[in-house]
């Protein structure tokens, strides 16, 4: 029944929606599944070859060294996450806070707050890498101009510094981005609310824990679970300001920097292994999407609306 | 009738054999982009004696070009000549079978070379050598001359000599060494370029024999050695980078870098004016042998499967003969691996001369063949000496043990 409106509207439709989908499985599905497919391989170089089932799974999670790898890297990811969860996450709704009360020069301050999260984080990397360089860095050039010489140190060279100085790197460079989500969480809610609060109490502290934290329960959802997400796959500021290494001796080491070097090798020392590699990356993935579910779900739960 | 159709699938594979004869055209693939303008000069000389055979150079991303070439040959769609990198990278492809063997029936020349260029582009399972070499590169130290000559110093003899001079420097306000280990391989580098004297010759070839290993007290010596003098490394140097570590000797303010001889053509580019010289790092005594740490970083290979392999055979003969290797060093500044080249550039010829008392880069030509491959440890390991996370003897313990996940010898 050529031309029928049923027909034609069904055609349109579909002439609407084959071509996105065609390209999210070709570049977003596909991919995904082959990779995981990758993991049950042997790899001679990028050559596939016999069918190895869960070995490559084992090997990285049971065999040494690559046992001691992983959970070392897992290890300073957790710690990555719980730093950041303070230092980003908990400074931005501070900063939130601040610049919702419109202290003075929040107009200012909501501008700079900000600005860093546009700069590319390679950007990010190298600058910081220069703030803490051991000679002619900031850091420790205004240690010693304030008499504190004693404070300078090789920053990213020993095992004490290093992860930290990676951590507060990654922090200057996001905070604004959760301080802007919760700013726009603070300023959705309603102004009866706050009056009626206004009547009640003087004290900020309770405004903070009783209205405006599980008023913004949205805004630390999404927040929450970014800064999971992103933790998990921390690859940029290490790999700029430490290399593929995670020097020194896999002080920084992290999953992602684990994984790139496990699958495509490192030319100054380790050979490539595609299906470990693989490997890594499904175990990876598999739990980044466990985990945040689980943050989501339980999250969403205490949400109230308005 | 059966004759006829014998005798023309006969004439037709003749044909076929004939054609790619007719029209030679080779493709060269490369990770020198750099270099791109000397090798199409160096083609052309090729070319120049063999009419017919053309080449096309080729060159790929130094950092993706194995992942490159290996996904080529492995989808059968290689070129017909190739970089290949040494040791346990060249065996990566070759073990493939998709490497061309090379002998003395093909490539009289490589009878020349010297048996640590071959070893360098020979399988050792099957004792197959599958590259042409093309360079090697030597671990020593580097120093700025003007400084040496402005302190009174002149190359030391022995480890006393070479604290000494180092004390000098400090004392007049010179960073003795430019050097940082903040960049993971470059703890690698000052091991082989300080301390292989050190761990001399004896001790190489007892590890070699399975005599020894990196528990072993000239080893574990040779890494308290290199402690020792890391006091004259610059303030913070675990922290400091392998960039800075060159800028600091490139712009006069160190004395000395310890470094490999890849480094001298960049440091001649950044600073023109300034002079330098080479030396093997002492041992303990003046009268110890002098040993300077020695790889090759490359060769040149055929596909084994290439349509023109009379034409890539006979490119791979001009490129393994006297006249190239010349060219090679003349052009690119490099320490050619064809035996009897001389140098224009008088800081090569040194090199080359130091050459002649060498022991292998230890962890690199040997130990990179299983995970965790020895440079991997040594570097994470020497970073921990350095940070005083690690004692010499326990260094030397987690090498051993790191290695013997699959290094037969050290399996107990």
């Amino acid at each position: 029944m050529p031309g029928s409106p049923l027909v034609s509207r069904r055609l349109w439709i579909s002439v609407l929606i084959v071509p996105p989908l065609a390209f999210v499985a070709l570049f977003v599905v596909y991919p995904i599944i082959s990779a995981f497919a990758y993991a049950f391989f042997h790899w001679n170089g990028l050559a596939r070859g016999e069918f190895v089932g869960f070995a490559n799974f084992y090997k990285v999670l049971f065999t040494q060294p690559y046992a001691d790898w992983t959970v070392n890297a897992f290890l300073h990811n957790v710690w990555v996450f719980f730093a950041l969860m303070v230092l980003q996450n908990g400074l931005g709704f501070l900063l939130a806070y601040c610049l919702w009360r419109e202290l003075p020069g929040a107009a200012f301050h909501r501008i700079s707050v900000f600005l860093p999260v546009v700069l590319s984080t390679i950007i990010v990397g190298f600058l910081w890498k220069l703030f803490l360089h051991p000679l002619f860095g900031v850091v420790n050039i205004s240690f010693r101009g304030l008499g504190l010489g004693g404070l300078a140190q090789p920053w990213l060279g020993q095992e004490s510094t290093a992860l930290w100085s990676l951590i507060i790197a990654n922090a200057w460079h996001m905070v604004g981005f959760p301080t802007l989500v919760f700013l726009a969480g603070m300023q959705r809610i309603p102004g009866e609310i706050l009056d009626a609060v206004r009547m009640e109490t003087e004290s900020e502290w309770t405004k903070i824990t009783k209205i405006v934290w599980p008023l913004v329960a949205p805004s630390a959802t999404v927040v929450f679970t970014l800064l999971f997400v992103g933790s998990f796959n921390w690859f940029e500021i290490p790999y700029v300001m430490v290399g593929l290494e995670g020097s020194p001796h896999g002080a920084t080491d992290v999953l992602g920097l684990y994984f790139y070097r496990t699958a495509f090798g490192n030319m100054s020392g380790s050979g490539q292994d595609f299906g470990a590699g693989s490997a890594l990356a499904v175990l990876i993935f598999v739990f980044i999407a466990l985990v945040a579910g689980v943050i989501t779900f339980k999250l969403r739960a205490r949400e109230i609306q308005i | 009738m059966k004759k006829l159709v014998s005798s023309t699938i006969i004439a037709l594979g003749a044909l076929a054999m004939a054609l790619p004869a007719m029209a030679q055209e080779l493709t060269f693939w490369s990770w020198r982009q750099e270099d791109k303008a000397q090798y199409e000069k160096f083609i052309d000389v090729f070319e120049a004696k063999n009419p017919g055979i053309t080449v096309k150079f080729e060159t790929f991303e130094a950092t993706n070009y194995n992942t490159i070439l290996s996904t080529a040959l492995a989808g059968g769609s290689g070129p017909d000549l190739m970089f290949t990198r040494t040791y346990g990278g060249m065996e990566t492809v070759a073990s493939g079978g998709y490497l061309l063997a090379l002998d003395k029936t093909n490539v009289p020349a490589l009878s020349t070379f010297t048996a640590p260029a071959l070893a360098s582009e020979t399988m050792r399972s099957n004792k197959t050598t599958y590259a042409v070499p093309f360079a090697s590169q030597t671990m020593l130290v580097i120093y700025n001359k003007d400084i040496f000559d402005k302190n009174g110093l002149s190359e030391p003899q022995s480890w006393d000599d070479f604290i000494k001079a180092s004390e000098k420097l400090k004392a007049a306000g010179i960073m003795p060494f430019a050097n940082g280990t903040a960049t993971a391989w470059q703890n690698e580098v000052v091991v082989g370029g300080l301390v292989s004297s050190i761990m001399g010759r004896s001790f190489y070839d007892d590890l070699m024999a399975g005599k020894a290993d990196f528990t072993d007290k000239r080893y574990v010596g040779a890494l308290t050695k290199l402690k020792e003098i890391t006091k004259y490394f610059p303030d913070g140097f675990i922290g400091l980078d392998y960039a800075s570590a060159q800028q600091l000797f490139s712009s006069g303010m160190a004395g000395m870098f310890v470094g490999g001889s890849y480094e001298l053509a960049n440091f001649k580019k950044q600073n023109p004016n300034m002079k330098m010289g080479i030396f093997a790092a002492p041992g303990l005594k003046a009268e110890d042998e002098k040993l300077v740490a020695l790889y090759f970083d490359g060769g040149y290979a055929a596909n084994a499967k290439t349509k023109n392999k009379e034409a890539a055979v006979k490119f791979l003969n001009f490129l393994a003969s006297q006249e190239f290797g010349q060219m090679f060093a003349n052009d690119l500044n490099n320490i050619s691996a064809v035996p009897g080249v001389t140098f224009k550039e008088p800081l090569l010829g040194e090199v080359a001369d130091l050459n002649k008392h060498s022991i292998p880069y230890l962890m690199l030509v040997h130990f990179r063949y299983g995970e965790p491959s020895g440079s991997v440890l040594l570097q994470s390991e020497i970073q921990k000496l350095l940070g005083g996370k690690a004692t010499p003897e326990e260094v030397g313990k987690n090498l051993t043990t790191g290695l013997a996940a699959w290094y037969a010898p050290f399996k107990k």
